[in-house]
């Protein structure tokens, strides 16, 4: 990584590393020992030892200036591991969230590990951990060779894909410590918000300055569904996460908004999370990827940008689908309800295109793990938009609502759509980012293939039926007009689904296993003699002229 | 005028419908536009170029 940096780099990347630890440092004296100092002594921590080793390898022979017509992948490498780690311990948690449902008393009585605690560190390690790695590595992959340009900058990368992680990390540990702002997938508190704000601007700065550089006339629309990922994410964290601190020294801030209005800015903020981070970015990945993969052009590239401009206008309406029978008024719930249902053309429109695409290349998608991984993704996203807006409607929230249904919807989404089109584009991307012949095992491609999705299979099923019986118990009523089971009555109810499901979701994790084991051997494979074109921008004078 | 909830609201019901179409036809006529269709077609099979290879 190091070496890859010329020695300017190397002391601005020193300057940034000792701002780390200033900032670290402010955090653990104002914080004593509030979580917030902890947070902060491991800020000082993680600046002490870039500072350390950016030192040790200073006079280190600077990169040849060749180099720097290549593409600039090393923040892609890191990015696609630290994804898949990141993958391997969350679904862990994830499970073991699952069969704490089942058996309670697996948190071995200690207050980290209990229930309320576990879960965000299993959501935020999927979606942020995960997720967040996965959309930034392969953004910077796309960005750079749809572009034909090297990313703008060499140190900017590694701040992101650092500072995102070590934002990751103080969320997760928080959790476990017990802090929590209380929004559903915002719980950092005000800090570490702040902190990410800052990384994702640097982010947004080298996507569009890298765009600006480009060889192409056109912007590919790949590019696009990043581009709203990235700013759309940053409008949402700023305006949900507002909010007042205790004291500089505290972890503890209340929000701005309170009541409803707090309700209505956490879902809108929420739904559009599942839009612009789980959808959008990995439909850039979709639309890169697939047709990489299948060797086929997409089937239609207009529906392509019209179906862009519909999800990223539509999604922003459909939050209030959240909180029918509430507080909220009722035609902000219409509004809601609506927009969700118009929602699913667009949605429609992406899913159709990835399966149209691949109309002619079955054999294929038969005989090719990697790219079946991405149609089995475009068939999830098909379903799981198709039945977000059927439970959007009011009548049918009345019986999904805070069930189980709608835990399985999520995951229908999540483990069958943002995972598998992640495999898939990650076993296409890591044998041409280690410029490797092939991956290092197709049987374990096939493998991992078929435990994720019997996981996923297992996994919806079981709370599809869990989710409809618990919200037809919760309206049973007896003759007497009183209602027929009590809350423990459905909670017993569920002792079946809930083991079929923490079956299902470990059949998930050994998958992530799998491919993590399986990427770790590609890169220990010998490279290839010769190197694909495709690894050499066109050559252009990145640089300005000594 | 005062920018209160009354005034989005009116805004969102009596404008909103108008400004949304206009945004979906503009998008409609940008994909479908003739011109457009050439430069479209050498982006979508512009990432497939990238495939051949060549000896170092």
């Amino acid at each position: 990584m190091i070496s890859q940096l010329t020695r300017d780099e190397r002391s601005s990347a020193m300057y940034l590393s000792g701002l780390l630890v200033l900032f670290g440092g402010f955090l653990a004296i104002a914080g004593r020992n509030d979580v917030l100092g902890w947070h902060g002594a491991m800020l000082v921590f993680s600046g002490a030892i870039l500072l350390f080793a950016l030192i040790s390898r200073f006079y280190d022979d600077e990169p040849a200036r060749e180099s720097r017509h290549e593409y600039y992948d090393d923040p892609t490498k890191f990015g696609v591991v630290v994804a898949m780690i990141w993958l391997v311990f969350a679904t862990f948690v994830g499970d073991w969230v699952a069969w704490l449902l089942v058996f309670p008393e697996a948190t071995f009585d200690a207050g980290w590990s209990s229930f309320g605690r576990l879960r965000p560190v299993h959501t935020t390690g999927v979606i942020f951990g995960f997720g967040g790695n996965a959309l930034i590595a392969t953004s910077f992959h796309v960005l750079q060779r749809t572009s034909r340009a090297r990313l703008a900058g060499s140190v900017s990368p590694w701040v992101v894909l650092i500072g995102f992680n070590l934002f990751c990390i103080m969320a997760v540990t928080g959790y476990m410590f017990g802090i929590t702002a209380s929004k559903e997938y915002a719980e950092p508190e005000w800090y570490a918000d702040l902190f990410l704000v800052v990384i994702w601007v640097v982010y947004f700065v080298l996507y569009v300055r890298t765009l600006a550089r480009r060889q192409e006339p056109h912007i590919y629309v790949a590019n696009w569904y990043f581009m709203a990922f990235i700013l759309v994410v940053a409008i949402l964290h700023i305006i949900n996460n507002l909010a007042v601190p205790v004291s500089l020294g505290h972890a503890k801030s209340y929000s701005l908004f309170s009541g409803v209005q707090d309700a209505m800015t956490q879902w809108w903020y929420g739904h559009n999370a599942v839009a612009f981070f789980l959808t959008s970015g990995f439909l850039g990945m979709l639309y890169y990827y697939l047709p990489r993969r299948a060797g086929r052009p997409i089937y239609s590239y207009r529906m392509s940008i019209i179906s862009f401009w519909g999800i990223t206008f539509l999604y922003m309406w459909a939050g209030s689908h959240h909180l029918h029978y509430t507080a909220l008024p009722h035609w902000v719930q219409n509004l809601g309800m609506t927009f969700s249902i118009i929602l699913v053309v667009p949605s429609w429109a992406s899913a159709g295109n990835a399966l149209l695409t691949l109309n002619g290349a079955w054999e294929k998608v038969r005989d090719d793990a990697t790219l079946r991984f991405m149609f089995v993704a475009a068939v999830f996203y098909g379903l799981s938009t198709f039945e977000g807006s059927f439970m959007a409607i009011r009548p049918v929230n009345s019986l999904s609502h805070y069930t189980d249904w709608t835990v399985g919807h999520v995951h229908a989404g999540a483990l069958g759509w943002v995972a598998m089109i992640t495999f898939g584009a990650f076993y296409t991307l890591v044998p041409m980012l280690w410029n490797r012949e092939r991956m290092y095992s197709s049987r374990l491609i096939e493998a991992h293939f078929w435990l994720a999705l019997s996981g996923t299979v297992i996994y919806v099923f079981s709370m599809w039926n869990s989710g409809i019986i618990q919200g037809l118990m919760w309206r049973a009523y007896a003759e007497n007009g009183t209602l027929a089971y009590s809350f423990m009555d459905s909670v017993d109810a569920m002792a079946p689904y809930y083991v079929a499901r923490a079956v299902g979701g470990f059949l998930f994790f050994l998958g992530g296993v799998i491919g993590l084991y399986n990427i770790w051997k590609t890169i220990k494979m010998p490279a290839q003699a010769h190197t694909p074109i495709y690894d050499l921008p066109p050559v252009v004078d990145v640089e300005p002229a000594e | 005028m005062e920018f209160d909830h009354n005034f989005f609201v009116g805004f969102a019901k009596s404008y909103g419908l108008f400004y949304m179409m206009a945004f979906f036809f503009g998008a409609v006529i940008y994909a479908y536009w003739p011109s457009n269709q050439e430069k479209f077609d050498h982006a979508a099979k512009s990432i497939l170029e990238e495939d051949k290879v060549v000896q170092k």
